[in-house]
């Protein structure tokens, strides 16, 4: 079922059915045994009068057969009239009267006191009593029938009007139940309303308590989308403007070049033209990077030797670090394996973490990267002499295209950025410390099922790492 | 005339530079909006190349800024978001003008002498005085039917006097806009030009005010 409505109608009118029906079920108890209560107190000071009356001999039994007894009855006409009889029985067992409405056969047997029978194929309870001084037995009972029907009256009494305010009561409910889940229908139309830009709080207008979670959940989630959809945007007009500046800078230039009055000014601009490029090579590169890091598979891979893969990457690095006159040493324990889901992503956040520390690190200085395995992870740190990040800077400097103020000029702002995604592609931990002494340490830390030291999988990593 | 540029691309920003020095403005370079604003705070400007994205936060930032202080400067804003939405949002802020990049630097200076002119509140791109029409696109001029070429900093005196016709303008202010900071001022060089656009305009289109600095003389009766 799967309308709210229906539901809490169907519940609501099953429930009140259900305390209906207890109800009535009580009632009927309780009114039975207050029946059996008073009826029964009626036989037996019915069988105590008709036992005085005849010790006072205003019935005279002795002298007689069968006579009619006619005894205090309610008000001829109702359904309950002479619903009394009695017997008179002689104690050896002769009838000496009865009342008119009374059976042919014999009410009771000898006990004295109330008792139930089955006379000429009815149901009765009777009251026994004996009189001592006249050697009579008494007996006053009514059908057990009667008794069932006035039950059965009160319940039925009940019962009816309980039906015909059935279908009121079924009304009242469908539409109290609409009524209470009007705010959702209002909370849907409003939803349904909106443009696909509009993500302001759903909660902004007054909620019922019911759907107030409701409502903060959906502020919520639309508060993430605009988040995410916000960062697209950002991410977008960030990679235009890291696109579109070096190539305004280059095609300037290029005029500049063309229109040099002098030597000197065109072979500037020249040089310019070739650096712009550079960095727009690295920008493209970096944006490609990023993309692929992005799209990168998780967990599950190949076994990858990282000390080769650091080595690799040292001999990339030595150009630039050349150029800029800073040592690139590796100091990298043997044979440090490590199943990754894909060998770009540790080499692509390695590169950019180098290549960051070079470019930060001043002339003659060293740039350190280390790695060790311990406790089933392998960690790689890469250490430079450079300015270091300022700490208030520290917590964004992964943040996409974030430069900060202290930066070397010609970065993109998305090579730590590249770095922290392949890092948590790899299910790995990404730090920044200052170092004591100075200078930043930068360290990946990588789960690895433990360094793999047996020839047969050592080997399998050493093929990988040579087929790639 | 000074221009202010602000942008922290190097390549760009040198570009800028040398190539509207090339165009005749009298450029100045800042990579941030604590130097602009610093350098705006100075004054002397007549337009500013602001871009959007800056290094310690945006351009349209500075533009509010500048604009919420009443400062009518002229800006010409280069951007990389060429979305009409963008466009619209950069004009609104205060922007006189609009260039997405890449741009041709023709372009540029072309758009900055036009907002610098509607600034000025003048019709035409020429300027006119005492006989002299004067074409700052082509640094040129035409007096008594006779074409005259001015180099870029002759050009950029007569500019200057010609903006206001029969005020006095201070040799210093001369200076700052025939020089950029970077540049070093010789000690005579306003004399030197004020000397040789005598020779080009005729001696009594510039009047020396003694101690001052010089003015267009009065229309010949």
């Amino acid at each position: 079922m799967s309308s709210i409505r229906t539901r809490l109608f169907v519940i609501l009118l099953a429930a009140t059915g259900v305390v209906w029906l207890s109800a009535v079920w009580w009632i009927q108890h309780s009114t039975r045994s207050e029946v059996e209560q008073v009826l029964d107190a009626r036989l037996a000071e019915a069988a105590q009068m008709v036992s005085s009356l005849i010790s006072d001999r205003r019935i005279d039994v002795a002298s007689a057969g069968p006579v009619e007894l006619n005894l205090p009855v309610p008000a001829a006409g109702s359904d309950y009239s002479r619903q009394l009889s009695c017997q008179i029985w002689s104690l050896d067992g002769a009838l000496l009267g009865a009342s008119a409405s009374a059976p042919s056969g014999r009410l009771a047997a000898e006990q004295t006191g109330f008792s139930d029978s089955l006379v000429d194929g009815e149901a009765w309870r009777v009251y026994t009593m004996i009189n001592e001084d006249l050697g009579l037995r008494v007996m006053v009972g009514d059908r057990l029938t009667v008794r069932e029907r006035l039950v059965t009256d009160v319940v039925r009494g009940l019962l009816l009007p309980a039906l015909a305010i059935l279908p009121v009561l079924a009304a009242l409910i469908w539409i109290s139940v609409g009524r209470g889940l009007a705010p959702l229908d209002r909370m849907a139309r409003a939803l349904s309303a909106r443009t696909a830009d509009d993500l302001g709080p759903v909660s902004a207008g007054p909620l019922p308590r019911e759907i107030r979670p409701m409502g903060a959940a959906l502020d919520g989630l639309f508060a993430r989308v605009a988040g995410a959809r916000e960062r697209e945007k950002s991410f977008t007009a960030f990679a235009a403007h890291e696109l579109k500046t070096p190539l305004a800078g280059i095609k300037t230039q290029a005029q500049i070049a063309a229109m040099a009055p002098d030597e000197a000014t065109r072979r500037q601009a020249l040089a310019r033209i070739e650096a712009g490029v550079a960095r727009t090579d690295r920008m493209v590169r970096q944006l490609l990077e990023l993309a692929a890091v992005d799209g990168a598979p998780e967990g599950g891979g190949e076994i990858v030797d990282m000390t080769r893969l650091v080595s690799d990457l040292g001999q990339d690095m030595r150009r630039l670090a050349t150029e800029r006159d800073v040592q690139l040493r590796l100091e990298m324990a043997p044979e440090l394996f490590c199943r990754i889901p894909d060998p770009v992503l540790p080499a692509v956040a390695l590169r950019n973490i180098v290549e960051n520390a070079v470019l930060a690190s001043p002339p003659g200085s060293e740039v350190v990267v280390e790695g060790v395995a311990r406790d089933a992870r392998i960690t790689l740190s890469v250490l430079d002499r450079g300015p270091g990040i300022p700490e208030a800077e520290r917590a964004r400097v992964t943040e996409r295209f974030f430069r900060g103020a202290g930066a070397p000029a010609g970065g993109s702002g998305l090579g730590l950025a590249i770095a922290q995604v392949a890092v948590e592609r790899l299910g790995g931990r990404l730090g920044f410390e200052a170092r004591t002494g100075g200078g930043e340490a930068v360290q990946i830390v990588l789960p690895c099922a433990g360094p793999v030291h047996e020839s047969g999988r050592a080997s399998e990593g050493r093929d990988t790492a040579t087929r790639s | 005339m000074r221009v202010l540029i602000v942008e922290d691309d190097e390549t760009l920003a040198d570009g800028l530079s040398v190539g509207l020095r090339l165009q005749g403005f009298t450029p100045e370079l800042v990579t941030c909006c604590a130097d602009a604003r610093e350098a705006l705070a100075q004054g002397g400007f007549s337009a500013v190349v602001l871009d959007l994205m800056l290094p310690d936060g945006s351009g349209l930032d500075l533009l509010a800024g500048l604009r919420a202080g009443g400062d009518r400067l002229p800006v010409l804003l280069l951007t990389a978001l060429d979305q009409v939405r963008d466009r619209i949002g950069g004009l609104d802020a205060g922007a006189d003008d609009y260039l997405g990049k890449p741009f041709d630097l023709g372009e540029v200076s072309a758009r900055l002498r036009a907002i610098i002119r509607r600034a000025e509140g003048r019709a035409s791109a020429l300027l006119e005085w005492n006989g002299l029409r004067l074409d700052p696109s082509r640094m040129s001029g035409e007096m008594d039917g006779r074409e005259l070429r001015f180099s870029r900093r002759e050009f950029s005196v007569l500019r200057a006097l010609i903006e206001t016709p029969g005020v006095i303008v201070e040799k210093d202010r001369l200076e700052e806009r025939l020089y950029g900071w970077q540049e070093g001022v010789e000690s005579n060089a306003v004399e030197v030009h004020v000397h040789k656009l005598r020779a080009k305009l005729g001696a009594g289109f510039i009047e020396t005010v003694r101690g001052v600095g010089y003015r267009l003389a009065e229309p010949r009766p």
